[in-house]
């Protein structure tokens, strides 16, 4: 059992002090100044003490997880140093370099900006679990808590937890301080998963969710007509549709399909207006992002104002799972196209695909 | 909070006390002038009907056998042993009359095919205890058939689709719909029954709101299947609305009442509109509940939805009660006979013993001592009361969150709930699945529990969640006083680790020497 732990020393240093995030030199620089107190190697140290003591631990030298490690008690076997001040290069060189000595599992202690960097840096290489430590934690990566976060990687590293693909989400922090929130997705992780832990993801997953994604995909399958464009959004909900129709979609992009083939995979605005230009009528398939509930505005901006008007509001179908919607605060389904017009229009009740036979009715806020 | 330690026998299988020869009981040999009458009986039996070898049945003596049993009994934490106030359950107390009175051998001998002439108190105790159900649910005709409360509710299922096949309808109108904190019960039944099932999610109040109703109806509506109060012990306002909206739209009404405990004596499905309606009699009318048996649904019905009920119904001229069997448009038999009629004998026995203003007085108290609980976990520090726009108190039972000292401390419910057992409480109900709430539990102090029993289980989860802080793995390693430690949660998700008769044990048990980590991961949150 080998596990890599990456600790970023700046996240959360803005958080305490009230600047939102770190993700730039500056504002850690600015935190620091502030009087914010380092506390991302003290949570990973929390989180390593629930580790079997019989693990190995590959970590980056000092403040990257060498010190970590070693105060709970683990002698690391150390890859690489970060080169002076820590930066989003460091956590991405360190990580493939553990990744390359071969890990089971990439523990990370950060935020939303250190889980894209580990996203940029091994993508869906080895699964990783992230320690909460950062200021936004709008990534499904992350345990609950640190000790949770531990706990889950003991389970994992027994092979008493599954692996489901997570959302990795951040939001604009240049417009956060001013006080627009505008979240993106960034991508997926491949993250253990067990009941209770995981922050944002609180049922479903494994065995079940396979099952449940299936029958999503059947329903939707026996629902579309063929010769309808069906514009589906990203997502490994909608993913699991695109392959019940035949199609290898892409994760993140939206792709037209049509008659069970792809008709352009990875569309931006222009191509999907095109793609409508001829009067043809269509279907946009969507599933909420986990834990946020966005079904239009968030990872899928492609599918713009004009679109969505265009293809018409009736001819939005809205597929999750079961534990998706549950993990969602007060099952309240979200929109943010850019226009309030619009946006308006789409609130309300709208019935969501659970499986087969079953339809849950859903408020859109 | 008084110290528990459950008994703990290490108790073998039946069949590993077995030794050759020994004897439980000896049959005495039949009466020669009953031998001379029938003959030999044994030779008319059809060869391929007798066995070859006698069955592989246990040598045991008669007191090994009442030692065996009653020190499996010893080890159960049935509620003569200790507290329990599962939620969506309402367990309550069975006085030990009224199984008596259902063991008396005027109905323990009844044969199911006796003429009715010949069971004519069997058939007065149903048709007088059919007549007080219309009475306390405002409804027309009751049958007592479905064995279990999931029968009752897809006993409804049965009737609606029913209803609309007769007016040549069924075929258009092939969709449930119900809320996402009624029983799953009213999913899973209309599903099986053929309909496609709508769930209206709960809002900010936590419960559906009419516009979420007024989304899911429409030609397609046969029908609305829910619980109220829901799973959540709120009850919803609007309902006479959701009642009005789906009369309108021509489906009919089903009330889950398997949560009636809080309602008797003070509102009846029938003035609320509802066409048809579904009560456990081994829940809110103190029939033995648990262990999954011996249940009874009393599914009661308006006039017009009478022709669908299965058969026979017991009727009564005047004079003699009999068996209604020329019933054409009944829906098909859910259970055989009469179903379980010792269980209806006990609920029969309840409601004569409390009489209107004691089951009115059940009702209040219930939601009293919920109530008077609520208050007292509200001040534990890490419980959450879900949807806190919602102030309207609650009625039988809560759902609660430990999501704030999950946060905190990492331990999650269904570690609290397992070490509940070390202070005496046998279980909590956490949530039904999906599980919306997160970290939910869910308790239901009912109306038979004292002040003092209601005490002892806040200071029970004060004292845990505060271990939860302090020594943590105290709690995760829980139950330490139980009869058995924690078990494995995967082992009822793996067919390679089950065994249901002593043979499949044989062939599988070499699968469970394996390491296995004594941790448990729950799958789901009971039933």
């Amino acid at each position: 059992m080998r596990v890599g732990i990456l600790v970023n020393p700046l996240a959360g240093l803005g958080g305490r002090v009230g600047l939102k995030g770190t993700d730039t030199a500056e504002i850690a620089a600015r935190s620091l100044a502030l009087g914010a107190i380092p506390m991302a190697g003290a949570r990973m140290a929390l989180a390593l003490r629930a580790l079997p003591r019989e693990v190995t631990v590959l970590a980056p030298a000092g403040a990257m997880g060498e010190a970590a490690a070693r105060a709970a008690g683990f002698s690391p076997r150390v890859v690489g140093e970060p080169a002076g001040v820590t930066t989003a290069d460091d956590t991405v060189r360190l990580a493939r370099a553990m990744v390359r000595q071969g890990i089971d599992l990439l523990l990370f202690a950060g935020g939303d900006g250190t889980a894209r960097d580990v996203l940029v840096a091994i993508e869906r290489e080895v699964p990783v679990l992230g320690v909460p430590a950062g200021v936004k934690m709008h990534s499904a990566v992350f345990g609950a808590t640190p000790r949770a976060a531990g706990d889950l990687a003991g389970r994992f590293l027994h092979g008493r937890a599954a692996t489901v693909a997570v959302e990795v989400m951040d939001i604009d922090e240049a417009a956060y301080r001013v006080g627009s929130v505008s979240a993106r997705l960034y991508g997926y992780l491949l993250a253990p998963y067990a009941e209770d832990v995981v922050q944002g993801v609180k049922i479903g997953g494994g065995r079940s969710d396979c099952l449940a994604l299936a029958s999503i995909a059947e329903a939707i399958a026996q629902a579309v007509e063929p010769d309808r464009l069906l514009l589906l959004g990203p997502g490994t909900t909608v993913r699991a549709v695109a392959e019940r129709l035949g199609v290898v979609k892409t994760l993140l992009g939206v792709d037209l399909v049509r008659h069970g083939a792809m008709v352009a995979a990875d569309a931006n605005e222009q191509a999907i207006l095109r793609a409508l230009s001829d009067g043809a009528s269509a279907t946009v398939v969507v599933s909420p992002i986990g834990g946020q509930g966005f079904i239009l505005g968030r990872g899928n901006q492609q599918m713009s104002p004009d679109v969505i008007r265009r293809v018409g509001l009736g001819n939005i179908v809205v597929t999750a799972t079961e534990a998706k919607l549950a993990a969602l605060h007060n099952q309240t389904l979200r929109v943010d196209t850019g226009e309030a017009d619009l946006d308006h229009a789409l609130a309300g009740y709208r019935r969501v695909i659970t499986g087969v036979g079953i339809v849950a009715v859903c408020r859109v806020a | 909070m008084t110290a528990f330690h459950a008994a703990r026998w290490n108790e073998p299988l039946i069949q590993e006390l077995s030794e050759a020869g020994a004897r439980g009981i000896i049959p005495p040999a039949t009466d020669p002038a009953i031998m001379q009458a029938a003959g030999d009986v044994l030779s008319r039996l059809p060869k391929a009907l007798r066995r070859a070898a006698p069955p592989a049945l246990p040598e045991v003596t008669q007191h090994r056998v009442v030692r065996h049993f009653t020190r499996l009994a010893q080890m159960c934490m049935g509620f003569d042993v200790t507290t329990d106030m599962m939620g969506t359950c309402t367990m309550k107390y069975s006085p030990k009359v009224h199984d008596h009175v259902a063991r008396d051998h005027r109905l323990a001998d009844v044969h199911p095919l006796q003429d009715p002439e010949t069971i004519q108190g069997v058939l007065e105790i149903l048709y007088r205890f059919n007549r007080m159900m219309c009475a306390i649910a405002g409804m027309d005709e009751f049958t007592f058939q479905p064995g279990s409360g999931a029968q009752g509710i897809y006993t409804n299922a049965c009737i609606i689709r029913a209803y609309h096949a007769a007016r040549g309808d069924q075929a258009r109108r092939n969709e449930i719909i119900t809320t996402a904190f009624s029983h799953p019960a009213d999913a899973a039944t209309p599903a099986v029954a053929g309909f496609k099932v709508i769930t209206l999610m709960p809002g900010a109040m936590g419960y559906a709101d009419v516009g979420a109703l007024q989304a899911a109806l429409s030609e397609r509506t046969a029908g609305m299947m829910l619980t109220n109060p829901e799973d959540t012990g709120q009850y919803n306002p609007h309902i006479r609305e959701f009642v009005d909206l789906v009369h309108g739209a021509g489906g009919l009404c089903a009330y889950d009442q398997a949560n009636g405990n809080p309602l008797l004596g003070i509102a009846r499905a029938g003035d609320a509109g509802f066409d048809l309606c579904q009560f456990n009699l081994h829940k809110t009318f103190s029939a033995p509940h648990g262990a999954v048996g011996q249940g009874c649904a009393a599914v009661g019905v308006r006039e017009p939805l009478r022709r669908f009920l299965p058969k026979p119904v017991v009727t009564f001229d005047g004079e003699r009660y009999g068996l209604d069997v020329d019933r054409p448009d009944a829906i098909d038999k859910i259970r055989a006979f009469l179903g379980n009629v010792q269980t209806v004998l006990k609920a029969y026995a309840w409601v004569m013993s409390l009489g209107a203003d004691g089951l009115r007085a059940v009702a209040e108290t219930a939601v009293l001592n919920n109530n008077y609980m609520l208050n007292r976990i509200r001040a534990i520090p890490g419980v959450a009361i879900p949807w806190p726009a919602n102030t309207y108190p609650k009625l039988e039972q809560v759902r609660y969150s430990w999501e704030p000292l999950f946060q905190e401390t990492g331990v999650a419910s269904a570690e609290i709930e397992d070490r509940l057992v070390d202070f005496g409480v046998q279980h909590y109900m956490t949530s039904h699945v999906p599980m919306l709430v997160p970290q939910p539990f869910t308790l239901e102090p009912g109306e038979s529990l004292t002040i003092a029993e209601m005490d002892a289980m806040v200071a029970a989860l004060r004292a845990i969640a505060e271990e939860a802080r302090t020594t943590p793995e105290r709690v995760r390693s829980a139950p330490h006083n139980a009869s058995i430690g924690r078990i494995d949660g995967e082992i009822p998700h793996d067919p390679a680790t089950w065994a249901f008769t002593y043979r499949a044990y044989l062939r599988k048990r070499s699968a469970w020497s394996g390491p296995r980590s004594p941790r448990a991961t729950r799958k789901h949150g009971g039933y």
